[in-house]
């Protein structure tokens, strides 16, 4: 006889009690990645001028935007999946484990967040 | 915390093989590559803060910032082609250990082709300097 509860056994959370919602999100991050880094190094590579007018006007188009806000969101959560386990790892202290699990967040967020509001304005603020 | 002072597993004492290094050099270009987000986003900043912003970028025509961006391509490749490697071992394929071998070394020859081709293609880097 199994003293779990049927709704654990579903949600198939062990002592971690967090199951595998971490592996799984660096793997679907790490997937969309492959095409997603791939994209973005072809495209600087392809470029040949990385001055502010073509890059601008690079950016200005849709389809490069929705590509770069998608690279940079996925590569930021990827990012904060990763330094999370580095921390974890290596970082015995409890205050500065917790402390700097903390900052991981808030700067990959604050990153997130910068990266997403440039781009509108290149594409929103009439700077093309 | 009870005991700060535990053992800790002998890593420095094994003799290094490729596995080893190639699993260690995949956290630390990881690492690597988190902290040049920083560096990506803060590009995009400038981009839009207009055209005198981006030229903060001219250090990267600077050998240190050659340098620096080579190893930032250099990771960023590796930790690709890793990654791609990370994912067959998640499907359960590659754990042999003649399979793990020839992986890690058609990985390492990958990331030095794809790094070439990149850097061979470039001919104009960030901040519009040659």
């Amino acid at each position: 006889m199994s003293l779990r509860t049927p709704l654990g056994k579903v949600m198939g959370l062990g002592s971690a009690k967090e199951g595998t919602g971490h592996w799984w999100m660096q793997r679907v991050t790490a997937i969309a990645l492959i095409g997603l880094g791939l994209w973005f190094m072809i495209s600087i590579a392809a470029a040949g001028d990385l001055g502010y007018g073509s890059t601008i006007a690079w950016l200005a188009r849709p389809v490069n935007a929705v590509l770069l806000s998608s690279f940079v969101l996925t590569l930021l959560y990827h990012s904060k999946l990763g330094v999370q386990v580095v921390i974890e790892d290596y970082v015995s202290s409890p205050v500065l484990k917790v402390g700097g699990l903390l900052l991981s967040v808030f700067v990959h967020l604050l990153l997130a967040m910068a990266g997403v509001i440039s781009i509108l304005r290149i594409n929103a603020g009439g700077l093309s | 915390m009870a005991n700060d002072n535990r053992p800790l597993s002998p890593f420095h004492h094994y003799k290094p093989q490729l596995t080893s290094l190639l699993s260690f050099a995949h956290r630390l270009s990881g690492i690597a590559l988190s902290v040049s987000a920083v560096g990506l986003v803060y590009w995009l900043l400038l981009l839009a803060d207009g055209p005198q912003a981006l030229e903060r970028l001219e250090i990267l025509a600077t050998i240190p910032g050659q340098i620096m961006l080579a190893g930032v391509t250099l990771a960023f490749f590796y930790h690709l082609n890793n990654g791609i490697r990370h994912l067959f071992w998640d499907m359960g394929m590659g754990f042999e250990l003649t399979r793990t071998y020839l992986t890690g070394w058609l990985v390492l020859i990958a990331t030095l082709l794809m790094w070439a081709a990149f850097w061979a293609a470039v001919t104009d880097l960030p901040g519009g300097l040659p």
